[in-house]
Protein backbone atom coordinates (compact mmCIF):
# COMPACT_ATOMS: atom_id res chain seq x y z
CA UNK A 1 0.00 0.00 0.00
CA UNK A 2 2.68 2.46 1.10
CA UNK A 3 4.92 1.43 -1.75
CA UNK A 4 2.15 1.93 -4.29
CA UNK A 5 1.44 5.36 -2.85
CA UNK A 6 5.15 6.15 -3.19
CA UNK A 7 5.21 5.22 -6.85
CA UNK A 8 1.98 7.10 -7.52
CA UNK A 9 3.41 10.17 -5.77
CA UNK A 10 6.63 9.97 -7.82
CA UNK A 11 4.56 9.66 -11.00
CA UNK A 12 2.41 12.59 -9.91
CA UNK A 13 5.46 14.75 -9.21
CA UNK A 14 6.92 13.94 -12.64
CA UNK A 15 3.62 14.80 -14.31
CA UNK A 16 3.41 17.97 -12.19
CA UNK A 17 6.91 19.03 -13.23
CA UNK A 18 6.14 18.38 -16.89
CA UNK A 19 2.87 20.30 -16.66
CA UNK A 20 4.42 23.19 -14.71
CA UNK A 21 7.43 23.63 -16.95
CA UNK A 22 6.25 22.24 -20.31
CA UNK A 23 2.51 22.47 -20.66
CA UNK A 24 1.67 25.66 -18.78
CA UNK A 25 2.44 28.88 -20.69
CA UNK A 26 4.91 31.47 -19.44
CA UNK A 27 3.22 34.22 -17.43
CA UNK A 28 2.85 37.39 -19.50
CA UNK A 29 3.81 39.74 -16.66
CA UNK A 30 5.94 37.78 -14.21
CA UNK A 31 7.74 35.47 -16.65
CA UNK A 32 9.10 32.13 -15.50
CA UNK A 33 9.15 33.13 -11.84
CA UNK A 34 5.41 32.60 -11.76
CA UNK A 35 5.99 28.83 -12.13
CA UNK A 36 6.83 28.70 -8.42
CA UNK A 37 3.09 28.87 -7.92
CA UNK A 38 2.86 25.22 -8.99
CA UNK A 39 4.72 24.35 -5.80
CA UNK A 40 3.60 27.21 -3.55
CA UNK A 41 -0.16 26.83 -3.80
CA UNK A 42 -0.29 23.01 -3.62
CA UNK A 43 2.02 23.12 -0.56
CA UNK A 44 -0.26 25.34 1.47
CA UNK A 45 -3.38 23.42 0.44
CA UNK A 46 -1.65 20.21 1.56
CA UNK A 47 -0.66 21.86 4.83
CA UNK A 48 -4.31 22.82 5.42
CA UNK A 49 -5.35 19.22 4.85
CA UNK A 50 -2.63 18.10 7.28
CA UNK A 51 -3.75 20.51 10.02
CA UNK A 52 -7.36 19.48 9.53
CA UNK A 53 -6.17 15.91 10.16
CA UNK A 54 -4.37 17.08 13.31
CA UNK A 55 -7.69 18.43 14.58
CA UNK A 56 -9.51 15.24 13.60
CA UNK A 57 -6.84 13.07 15.22
CA UNK A 58 -6.85 15.18 18.40
CA UNK A 59 -10.63 15.02 18.77
CA UNK A 60 -10.63 11.34 17.89
CA UNK A 61 -8.04 10.59 20.57
CA UNK A 62 -9.80 12.51 23.33
CA UNK A 63 -13.10 10.81 22.54
CA UNK A 64 -11.91 7.24 21.99
CA UNK A 65 -8.52 7.20 23.78
CA UNK A 66 -7.11 5.04 21.02
CA UNK A 67 -3.48 5.70 20.23
CA UNK A 68 -4.10 5.27 16.49
CA UNK A 69 -5.82 8.67 16.49
CA UNK A 70 -2.89 10.21 18.29
CA UNK A 71 -0.45 8.74 15.78
CA UNK A 72 -2.51 10.26 12.98
CA UNK A 73 -2.45 13.71 14.62
CA UNK A 74 1.28 13.53 15.28
CA UNK A 75 2.25 12.34 11.79
CA UNK A 76 -0.04 14.87 10.08
CA UNK A 77 1.34 17.65 12.30
CA UNK A 78 4.92 16.85 11.35
CA UNK A 79 4.21 16.79 7.62
CA UNK A 80 2.00 19.86 7.87
CA UNK A 81 4.87 21.83 9.39
CA UNK A 82 7.16 20.70 6.53
CA UNK A 83 4.66 21.82 3.90
CA UNK A 84 4.05 25.14 5.66
CA UNK A 85 7.82 25.73 5.66
CA UNK A 86 7.85 24.85 1.94
CA UNK A 87 5.10 27.41 1.36
CA UNK A 88 6.96 30.14 3.25
CA UNK A 89 10.28 29.43 1.50
CA UNK A 90 8.81 29.15 -2.02
CA UNK A 91 6.79 32.29 -1.41
CA UNK A 92 9.93 34.15 -0.33
CA UNK A 93 11.83 33.03 -3.43
CA UNK A 94 8.93 34.25 -5.55
CA UNK A 95 8.52 37.47 -3.59
CA UNK A 96 12.11 38.65 -4.02
CA UNK A 97 11.97 39.14 -7.83
CA UNK A 98 8.25 39.99 -7.95
CA UNK A 99 7.65 42.26 -4.94
CA UNK A 100 11.31 43.16 -4.49
CA UNK A 101 11.47 41.78 -0.96
CA UNK A 102 11.93 38.39 0.67
CA UNK A 103 9.35 39.07 3.29
CA UNK A 104 6.62 41.57 4.01
CA UNK A 105 4.16 41.74 6.89
CA UNK A 106 1.19 41.25 4.68
CA UNK A 107 -1.87 39.57 6.16
CA UNK A 108 -1.56 36.16 4.54
CA UNK A 109 2.20 35.91 5.01
CA UNK A 110 1.80 36.79 8.66
CA UNK A 111 -1.00 34.35 9.30
CA UNK A 112 0.94 31.55 7.57
CA UNK A 113 3.96 32.36 9.74
CA UNK A 114 1.75 32.18 12.84
CA UNK A 115 0.32 28.86 11.64
CA UNK A 116 3.90 27.62 11.34
CA UNK A 117 4.95 28.62 14.87
CA UNK A 118 1.76 27.25 16.45
CA UNK A 119 2.41 23.78 15.03
CA UNK A 120 6.15 23.90 15.70
CA UNK A 121 5.16 24.50 19.33
CA UNK A 122 2.81 21.52 19.05
CA UNK A 123 5.68 19.28 17.88
CA UNK A 124 7.99 20.60 20.61
CA UNK A 125 5.41 19.71 23.27
CA UNK A 126 5.23 16.19 21.89
CA UNK A 127 8.98 15.78 22.15
CA UNK A 128 9.04 16.99 25.76
CA UNK A 129 6.26 14.95 27.38
CA UNK A 130 7.80 11.89 28.92
CA UNK A 131 4.86 9.56 29.29
CA UNK A 132 3.22 8.34 26.11
CA UNK A 133 -0.39 8.74 27.20
CA UNK A 134 0.07 12.10 28.90
CA UNK A 135 1.94 13.50 25.90
CA UNK A 136 -0.89 12.37 23.64
CA UNK A 137 -3.53 14.06 25.80
CA UNK A 138 -1.64 17.33 26.08
CA UNK A 139 -0.86 17.39 22.37
CA UNK A 140 -4.52 16.80 21.56
CA UNK A 141 -5.53 19.82 23.63
CA UNK A 142 -2.91 22.01 21.90
CA UNK A 143 -3.99 20.59 18.51
CA UNK A 144 -7.58 21.62 19.20
CA UNK A 145 -6.60 25.04 20.55
CA UNK A 146 -4.37 25.63 17.49
CA UNK A 147 -7.17 24.75 15.10
CA UNK A 148 -9.90 26.87 16.71
CA UNK A 149 -7.41 29.73 16.82
CA UNK A 150 -6.96 29.73 13.02
CA UNK A 151 -10.09 31.81 12.24
CA UNK A 152 -9.20 34.30 14.98
CA UNK A 153 -5.67 34.63 13.59
CA UNK A 154 -7.13 35.00 10.11
CA UNK A 155 -9.39 37.94 10.93
CA UNK A 156 -6.97 39.70 13.27
CA UNK A 157 -4.20 39.64 10.69
CA UNK A 158 -6.55 40.52 7.83
CA UNK A 159 -7.66 43.70 9.59
CA UNK A 160 -4.15 44.39 10.77
CA UNK A 161 -2.86 44.78 7.22
CA UNK A 162 -3.61 43.62 3.86
CA UNK A 163 -0.28 43.08 -0.64
CA UNK A 164 -1.01 39.44 -1.21
CA UNK A 165 -3.20 38.75 -4.19
CA UNK A 166 -6.59 37.25 -3.30
CA UNK A 167 -6.69 33.45 -3.35
CA UNK A 168 -6.98 32.05 -6.85
CA UNK A 169 -8.45 28.58 -6.47
CA UNK A 170 -10.52 28.74 -3.33
CA UNK A 171 -12.38 31.93 -4.22
CA UNK A 172 -16.10 31.92 -5.07
CA UNK A 173 -15.67 33.60 -8.46
CA UNK A 174 -14.22 31.82 -11.44
CA UNK A 175 -10.46 31.68 -11.31
CA UNK A 176 -8.87 34.56 -13.25
CA UNK A 177 -6.30 32.21 -14.70
CA UNK A 178 -5.49 30.69 -18.07
CA UNK A 179 -7.10 27.21 -18.28
CA UNK A 180 -3.73 25.60 -19.11
CA UNK A 181 -2.21 27.09 -15.95
CA UNK A 182 -5.15 25.96 -13.89
CA UNK A 183 -4.81 22.41 -15.21
CA UNK A 184 -1.08 22.38 -14.43
CA UNK A 185 -1.84 23.67 -10.94
CA UNK A 186 -4.46 21.04 -10.27
CA UNK A 187 -2.10 18.25 -11.39
CA UNK A 188 0.46 19.58 -8.92
CA UNK A 189 -2.13 19.76 -6.15
CA UNK A 190 -2.92 16.09 -6.70
CA UNK A 191 0.81 15.25 -6.86
CA UNK A 192 1.59 16.93 -3.55
CA UNK A 193 -1.43 15.37 -1.88
CA UNK A 194 -0.09 12.00 -3.01
CA UNK A 195 3.32 12.87 -1.56
CA UNK A 196 1.54 13.81 1.66
CA UNK A 197 -0.34 10.53 1.81
CA UNK A 198 2.85 8.60 1.14
CA UNK A 199 4.77 10.40 3.91
CA UNK A 200 1.78 10.03 6.23
CA UNK A 201 1.54 6.32 5.72
CA UNK A 202 5.30 5.97 6.26
CA UNK A 203 5.18 7.96 9.51
CA UNK A 204 2.13 6.07 10.72
CA UNK A 205 3.95 2.78 10.22
CA UNK A 206 7.00 4.02 12.11
CA UNK A 207 4.89 5.37 14.99
CA UNK A 208 2.89 2.16 15.21
CA UNK A 209 6.07 0.13 15.43
CA UNK A 210 7.41 2.51 18.11
CA UNK A 211 4.22 2.05 20.15
CA UNK A 212 4.45 -1.71 19.76
CA UNK A 213 8.04 -1.68 20.95
CA UNK A 214 7.08 0.38 23.99
CA UNK A 215 4.14 -1.84 24.88
CA UNK B 1 -22.23 23.58 43.20
CA UNK B 2 -20.06 24.24 40.17
CA UNK B 3 -19.65 27.91 41.05
CA UNK B 4 -18.97 27.04 44.68
CA UNK B 5 -16.18 24.65 43.79
CA UNK B 6 -14.62 27.21 41.45
CA UNK B 7 -14.89 29.78 44.25
CA UNK B 8 -13.15 27.45 46.72
CA UNK B 9 -10.18 27.03 44.37
CA UNK B 10 -10.05 30.78 43.78
CA UNK B 11 -10.27 31.51 47.53
CA UNK B 12 -7.51 29.00 48.32
CA UNK B 13 -5.21 30.56 45.72
CA UNK B 14 -5.93 34.12 46.85
CA UNK B 15 -5.29 33.15 50.46
CA UNK B 16 -2.02 31.42 49.58
CA UNK B 17 -0.93 34.43 47.59
CA UNK B 18 -1.90 36.86 50.36
CA UNK B 19 0.06 34.91 52.95
CA UNK B 20 3.15 34.22 50.86
CA UNK B 21 3.05 37.21 48.47
CA UNK B 22 5.37 35.14 46.35
CA UNK B 23 4.11 35.90 42.85
CA UNK B 24 2.93 39.47 43.37
CA UNK B 25 6.13 40.80 44.93
CA UNK B 26 8.26 39.25 42.23
CA UNK B 27 5.95 40.47 39.48
CA UNK B 28 5.88 44.07 40.78
CA UNK B 29 9.66 44.10 40.78
CA UNK B 30 9.72 42.52 37.33
CA UNK B 31 7.37 45.22 36.03
CA UNK B 32 9.72 47.88 37.34
CA UNK B 33 12.69 46.17 35.69
CA UNK B 34 10.83 46.04 32.40
CA UNK B 35 10.26 49.76 32.63
CA UNK B 36 14.00 50.36 32.99
CA UNK B 37 14.75 47.96 30.13
CA UNK B 38 12.34 49.65 27.76
CA UNK B 39 13.81 53.03 28.64
CA UNK B 40 17.37 51.81 28.00
CA UNK B 41 16.33 50.11 24.74
CA UNK B 42 14.57 53.16 23.31
CA UNK B 43 16.54 56.01 24.83
CA UNK B 44 15.20 59.15 26.45
CA UNK B 45 13.40 60.41 23.33
CA UNK B 46 9.83 61.14 24.54
CA UNK B 47 8.22 60.99 21.12
CA UNK B 48 9.68 57.62 20.25
CA UNK B 49 8.57 56.24 23.57
CA UNK B 50 5.08 57.63 23.20
CA UNK B 51 4.75 56.13 19.72
CA UNK B 52 5.85 52.72 20.97
CA UNK B 53 3.80 52.90 24.16
CA UNK B 54 0.83 50.65 23.22
CA UNK B 55 3.19 47.92 22.05
CA UNK B 56 5.47 48.26 25.08
CA UNK B 57 2.53 48.16 27.44
CA UNK B 58 1.22 44.90 26.03
CA UNK B 59 4.70 43.46 25.74
CA UNK B 60 5.05 44.17 29.44
CA UNK B 61 1.70 42.52 30.23
CA UNK B 62 2.56 39.45 28.17
CA UNK B 63 6.04 39.06 29.68
CA UNK B 64 4.66 39.44 33.19
CA UNK B 65 1.97 36.95 32.20
CA UNK B 66 4.56 34.42 31.05
CA UNK B 67 6.20 34.58 34.47
CA UNK B 68 3.03 34.74 36.54
CA UNK B 69 0.76 32.36 34.66
CA UNK B 70 3.46 29.73 34.24
CA UNK B 71 3.52 29.26 38.01
CA UNK B 72 -0.21 28.59 38.35
CA UNK B 73 0.01 24.89 39.02
CA UNK B 74 3.47 24.64 40.53
CA UNK B 75 2.03 25.10 44.02
CA UNK B 76 -0.14 22.02 43.42
CA UNK B 77 2.85 19.79 42.94
CA UNK B 78 3.81 20.07 46.60
CA UNK B 79 2.35 17.78 49.28
CA UNK B 80 0.46 15.72 46.69
CA UNK B 81 -1.98 18.55 46.01
CA UNK B 82 -2.21 17.43 42.42
CA UNK B 83 -3.65 14.08 43.53
CA UNK B 84 -6.10 16.02 45.67
CA UNK B 85 -7.29 17.97 42.64
CA UNK B 86 -7.58 14.82 40.55
CA UNK B 87 -9.62 13.12 43.28
CA UNK B 88 -12.04 16.04 43.62
CA UNK B 89 -15.53 14.77 42.81
CA UNK B 90 -17.55 16.36 40.04
CA UNK B 91 -16.69 18.42 37.01
CA UNK B 92 -12.98 19.24 36.79
CA UNK B 93 -13.63 22.38 34.76
CA UNK B 94 -14.61 24.10 38.02
CA UNK B 95 -10.94 23.88 39.03
CA UNK B 96 -9.98 25.48 35.73
CA UNK B 97 -12.45 28.29 36.25
CA UNK B 98 -11.18 28.95 39.78
CA UNK B 99 -7.55 28.96 38.69
CA UNK B 100 -8.45 31.16 35.74
CA UNK B 101 -10.22 33.68 37.95
CA UNK B 102 -7.20 33.80 40.28
CA UNK B 103 -4.83 34.34 37.37
CA UNK B 104 -7.09 36.99 35.88
CA UNK B 105 -7.08 38.95 39.14
CA UNK B 106 -3.33 38.53 39.63
CA UNK B 107 -2.62 39.73 36.08
CA UNK B 108 -4.97 42.71 36.41
CA UNK B 109 -3.24 43.85 39.61
CA UNK B 110 0.18 43.61 37.97
CA UNK B 111 -1.11 45.42 34.88
CA UNK B 112 -2.55 48.29 36.90
CA UNK B 113 0.78 48.70 38.67
CA UNK B 114 2.69 48.55 35.38
CA UNK B 115 0.31 51.09 33.87
CA UNK B 116 0.81 53.46 36.79
CA UNK B 117 4.60 53.06 36.52
CA UNK B 118 4.42 53.85 32.80
CA UNK B 119 2.38 56.95 33.51
CA UNK B 120 4.80 58.20 36.16
CA UNK B 121 8.17 57.33 34.69
CA UNK B 122 7.43 58.08 31.04
CA UNK B 123 5.32 61.10 31.88
CA UNK B 124 2.37 60.14 29.71
CA UNK B 125 -1.19 61.13 30.47
CA UNK B 126 -3.15 57.93 30.96
CA UNK B 127 -5.94 59.37 33.10
CA UNK B 128 -8.02 60.72 30.26
CA UNK B 129 -8.09 57.36 28.50
CA UNK B 130 -8.42 55.25 31.64
CA UNK B 131 -12.02 54.10 31.21
CA UNK B 132 -11.76 52.81 27.62
CA UNK B 133 -8.26 51.50 28.31
CA UNK B 134 -9.52 49.39 31.18
CA UNK B 135 -12.09 47.75 28.88
CA UNK B 136 -9.30 46.78 26.46
CA UNK B 137 -7.16 45.53 29.33
CA UNK B 138 -9.89 43.40 30.85
CA UNK B 139 -10.75 41.77 27.51
CA UNK B 140 -7.11 41.17 26.59
CA UNK B 141 -6.18 39.82 30.00
CA UNK B 142 -9.11 37.40 29.95
CA UNK B 143 -7.78 35.86 26.73
CA UNK B 144 -4.24 35.71 28.03
CA UNK B 145 -5.32 34.11 31.30
CA UNK B 146 -7.71 31.63 29.65
CA UNK B 147 -5.03 30.07 27.43
CA UNK B 148 -2.26 30.64 29.96
CA UNK B 149 -4.08 28.74 32.72
CA UNK B 150 -4.81 25.81 30.41
CA UNK B 151 -1.24 25.57 29.12
CA UNK B 152 0.26 26.11 32.57
CA UNK B 153 -1.55 23.01 33.81
CA UNK B 154 0.01 21.12 30.95
CA UNK B 155 3.54 22.40 31.19
CA UNK B 156 3.61 21.91 34.98
CA UNK B 157 4.29 18.27 34.30
CA UNK B 158 6.61 18.13 31.31
CA UNK B 159 10.32 18.49 30.90
CA UNK B 160 11.73 21.99 30.15
CA UNK B 161 8.57 23.58 31.58
CA UNK B 162 9.80 27.18 31.66
CA UNK B 163 10.90 26.82 28.03
CA UNK B 164 7.80 25.20 26.66
CA UNK B 165 5.19 27.44 28.31
CA UNK B 166 6.08 30.62 26.34
CA UNK B 167 6.63 28.60 23.16
CA UNK B 168 3.07 27.28 23.35
CA UNK B 169 1.34 30.38 24.69
CA UNK B 170 2.87 33.13 22.53
CA UNK B 171 1.82 31.83 19.07
CA UNK B 172 -1.74 31.31 20.24
CA UNK B 173 -1.84 34.79 21.77
CA UNK B 174 -0.73 36.61 18.60
CA UNK B 175 -4.25 37.61 17.49
CA UNK B 176 -5.16 38.88 20.97
CA UNK B 177 -1.92 40.84 21.10
CA UNK B 178 -2.49 42.38 17.64
CA UNK B 179 -6.02 43.40 18.51
CA UNK B 180 -5.27 44.82 21.95
CA UNK B 181 -2.25 46.80 20.75
CA UNK B 182 -4.30 48.33 17.94
CA UNK B 183 -7.17 49.13 20.29
CA UNK B 184 -4.84 50.59 22.93
CA UNK B 185 -3.19 52.75 20.28
CA UNK B 186 -6.53 54.21 19.23
CA UNK B 187 -7.74 54.67 22.80
CA UNK B 188 -4.53 56.48 23.84
CA UNK B 189 -5.03 58.85 20.91
CA UNK B 190 -8.32 59.82 22.49
CA UNK B 191 -10.62 57.97 20.13
CA UNK B 192 -13.84 56.59 21.66
CA UNK B 193 -14.30 52.85 22.17
CA UNK B 194 -16.77 52.68 19.28
CA UNK B 195 -13.89 53.38 16.90
CA UNK B 196 -12.22 50.13 17.90
CA UNK B 197 -15.41 48.09 18.23
CA UNK B 198 -14.21 45.64 15.59
CA UNK B 199 -11.06 44.82 17.58
CA UNK B 200 -12.92 44.55 20.86
CA UNK B 201 -15.41 42.15 19.30
CA UNK B 202 -12.55 40.05 17.98
CA UNK B 203 -10.91 39.84 21.39
CA UNK B 204 -14.22 39.10 23.05
CA UNK B 205 -14.87 36.30 20.53
CA UNK B 206 -11.37 34.94 21.15
CA UNK B 207 -11.95 35.07 24.93
CA UNK B 208 -15.16 33.07 24.63
CA UNK B 209 -13.60 30.49 22.30
CA UNK B 210 -10.53 30.02 24.53
CA UNK B 211 -12.71 29.76 27.61
CA UNK B 212 -14.95 27.12 26.05
CA UNK B 213 -11.99 25.07 24.81
CA UNK B 214 -10.39 25.38 28.25
CA UNK B 215 -13.52 24.28 30.10
CA UNK B 216 -14.05 21.33 27.78
CA UNK B 217 -10.48 20.04 27.66
CA UNK B 218 -9.22 20.74 31.16
CA UNK B 219 -10.25 17.34 32.53
CA UNK B 220 -7.95 15.65 30.03
CA UNK B 221 -4.99 17.63 31.31
CA UNK B 222 -5.67 17.13 34.99
CA UNK B 223 -6.03 13.38 35.06
CA UNK B 224 -3.20 11.24 36.46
Amino acid sequence: MTRWLGWLAALGLLAGLAMGFGYAPKDAVQGNVQRIMYLHVPSILTAYVAFALVLAGSLGFLFTRRLAWDRLAHAAGEIGVVFTALTLVSGSIWGKPTWGTWWTWDARLTSTAILFVVYVGYLLLRSMAEERDRGARYAAVVGIMGAVNIPIVHFSVLWWRTLHQPPTILSPERAPMAPAMLRALLVNVVALLLVFLYLLSKRLTVRRLEDELRA
Amino acid sequence: MFARRAWIVLWKDLLTERRSKESLNALFFFAFLLLLLFEFALGPDRERLAAALPGLLWLGFVLAGLLGLGRTFLVERENDCWEGLVLTPGDKSAIYLGKLAGNFLLMLIVEVVLLALFGIFYNVDLWSALAPLSVVMILGTAGLAAVGTLFAAMTARVRARELLFPLLLLPVQVPVLLATVKATEAVLQGLPLAEVGQWLKLVAAADIIYLVVGLLTFEFILEA
